[in-house]
């Protein structure tokens, strides 16, 4: 369990701009994600927590532990934390063999067991075969099976790991999922991970916190953050949403029902609590819950025409990207999806379904 | 007449001691330039590469100044060791140290800035103290670069002349180093011994230097990078 309330403050330099970190939150046991865009200071809290870096104010804590208590002038010493941590590099010691690279991480073992703890980690994570090679010697996924080993054979009370899907391709980002699900069977050390892959808070958060120029803007499990952002930034961050500016011109309680203006259209969606007419709101909603047809005649209820501007072929969808910033994904393959069925079309009409339509 | 082999064992022996001794202070300094920020930092980057841009001379009466009989220095020496630090050989040792331990600071300095600050979180974050992360890891990973410095410093302590002569002097048999003895050589038309001389120190440099360039090639197999 961590708490932490961590300010820091860098002045604006020559050639940098200034930043500034203030954020807080708690991680309990299981898989917390620190989600945000480069920049947004998630490496900054994970080296704060780590001890790497000193925060100006505020206050760390691990379990019943303090590690960082700016009014106090505690700072606990790296070493002394106990927080596994898996750098985006790996870091493996490039002179060392991986077996001298968990040796080394488990010299605060006692000695008697050491080995027998070494060779039970290789065992593990599948490295008895390579234990005699070194770093530069090994695969990707062997290094971060690694150099995630390495980090839990000390028994730490808490893993963080930087960025660790990036720089992976596809299968072995599958397998590093299927890894981390291992280490949080097999060792129960809660994990707090640092992502801007919304795919991997999908996959693994129990929770995440989003955070966003170095303030933390919403938390709480993936799916209740997906489905209701707290605002219009965060639903950006995840980059998941049609976003249209709409004002409000109708609210009806009764019918549960509500009108709303974007642009020169009027699009019908359901009634939503604590607005007022005239409020000028973001429309969210995501793009494989809309619909799209070719364009026959005046744009029927709920319809908005638009150009078709381009096609994006993804693994399992097709993404029509309109004028007016709308884009409609809908699955490939028949009987929606070939290339040809939309090429051939300009003029559209896009489909919003009413109860799908949300707004922030 | 046979030719004085003693100026060549001399110049060795200083050479060796004057490395062991710069190599130790060379990676302190080093240490703490690459890792410690404090108020005139360069400055003292700045002294310390003093003695390879100033005139030998120069560099040499500051050293006599400082470590002659008269000095505070030279009387702490005399009373330690019971005689006086200059023109002995233990001055040409000094003389050297002096010439040689610059190139090892710089050299040392920039191969510790180099190493990946993550290898050293790594360590830190796995419970080992600055001294195990020092030992461990930072110096092996910088190994090859301060070796090759170090041939470099000891090649270098090897051919000094101009501080050796001003605070060692030119006493054959007990502080004329090799390459004072081929300038004598010369002076005194002996120029089969000083050929012989010149011979032996240019060998003996280019192996060293030989040494050095094969010591900073090819670390940690082929083309190790960060990641």
């Amino acid at each position: 369990m961590i708490q932490a309330k961590i300010r820091k403050q860098y002045a604006a330099g020559p050639d940098s701009a200034g930043f500034s970190l203030d954020l807080e939150f708690h991680a309990a046991a299981g898989v917390t994600v620190l989600f945000g865009s480069s920049g947004a200071g998630k490496s900054l809290t994970l080296d704060s927590i780590a001890g790497f870096v000193r925060p100006d104010e505020g206050r760390i804590l691990l379990d019943d532990q303090i590690l960082f208590d700016g009014a106090a002038g505690v700072h606990i010493q790296p070493r002394a934390r106990r927080c596994g941590y898996v750098f985006q590099n790996y870091a493996l010691f490039p002179h060392m063999t991986l077996r001298q690279n968990l040796e080394f991480a488990a010299e605060r073992a006692p000695r008697l067991g050491r080995h027998r703890k070494v060779t039970g980690m290789l065992e593990k994570f599948q490295l008895t075969d390579v234990a005699g090679r070194h770093p530069y010697q090994l695969s990707g996924g062997q290094k971060q099976r690694c150099s995630i080993a390495r980090a839990l054979i000390g028994a730490p009370r808490v893993l963080l790991l930087d960025e660790p899907g990036s720089g992976l391709d596809a299968p072995l980002r599958a397998e590093f999922y299927a890894v981390l699900r291992q280490v949080r069977q097999d060792f129960g050390t809660p994990v707090l991970l640092v992502t801007h892959d919304t795919d991997e808070c999908f996959q693994l958060a129990e929770e995440m916190v989003v955070l966003r120029e170095g303030r933390a803007v919403q938390s709480g499990t993936p799916r209740k953050i997906f489905e209701q952002p707290a605002n219009v930034d965060v639903a950006r961050l995840l980059g998941l949403y049609n976003l249209l500016p709409v004002e409000i011109r109708s609210l009806d309680p009764g019918r549960n029902a509500s009108r709303l203006r974007f642009q020169d259209f009027e699009l019908t969606g359901p009634y939503f609590p604590g607005r007022l007419i005239g409020d000028q709101v973001w429309l969210f909603v995501r793009p494989d819950q809309l619909l799209a047809a070719p364009r026959t005649g005046r744009p029927a209820f709920n319809q908005i025409p638009g150009t078709l501007l381009r096609t994006v072929e993804k693994p399992e969808r097709l993404r029509l990207e309109f004028s007016g910033d709308i884009a409609v994904e809908v699955p490939s393959g028949a009987p929606f999806g070939s290339m040809e069925k939309y090429s051939g079309v300009k003029d559209w009409v896009v489909e919003f379904p009413s109860r799908d339509l949300r707004i922030l | 007449m046979p030719l004085d082999w003693f100026p060549l064992w001399l110049s060795l022996r200083v050479a060796v001691i004057s490395t062991a001794f710069a190599l130790v202070i060379g990676l302190g300094l080093a240490w703490i330039l690459a890792n410690r920020t404090f108020r005139g930092k360069e400055v003292l980057d700045a002294a310390i590469t003093l003695p390879l841009v100033l005139p030998p001379t120069v560099l040499g009466y500051y050293l006599l100044v400082l470590l002659g009989r008269a000095s505070p220095v030279g009387h702490l020496y005399e009373w330690l060791f019971g005689g006086p630090l200059v023109f002995t050989w233990q001055a040409a040792v000094v003389a050297s140290l002096f010439h040689s331990t610059p190139l090892l600071v710089k050299s040392a300095r920039a191969a510790f800035e180099s190493v990946d600050r993550s290898y050293e979180r790594a360590a830190r974050n796995l419970g080992a103290s600055e001294l195990r992360l020092f030992w461990r890891v930072t110096l092996p990973l910088v190994r090859r670069s301060i070796l090759a410095a170090t041939a470099l410093a000891f090649a270098r302590s090897l051919g000094d002349f101009g501080v050796t002569l001003m605070i060692a002097g030119n006493i054959p048999g007990r502080t004329q180093t090799v390459s004072i003895a081929i300038y004598d050589a010369v002076e005194g038309g002996n120029g089969a011994a000083a050929r012989v001389l010149v011979i032996i120190v240019s060998a003996l440099a280019l192996a060293i230097l030989t040494l050095a360039n094969r010591l900073t090639s090819n670390p940690f197999g082929p083309r190790q990078a960060a990641l």
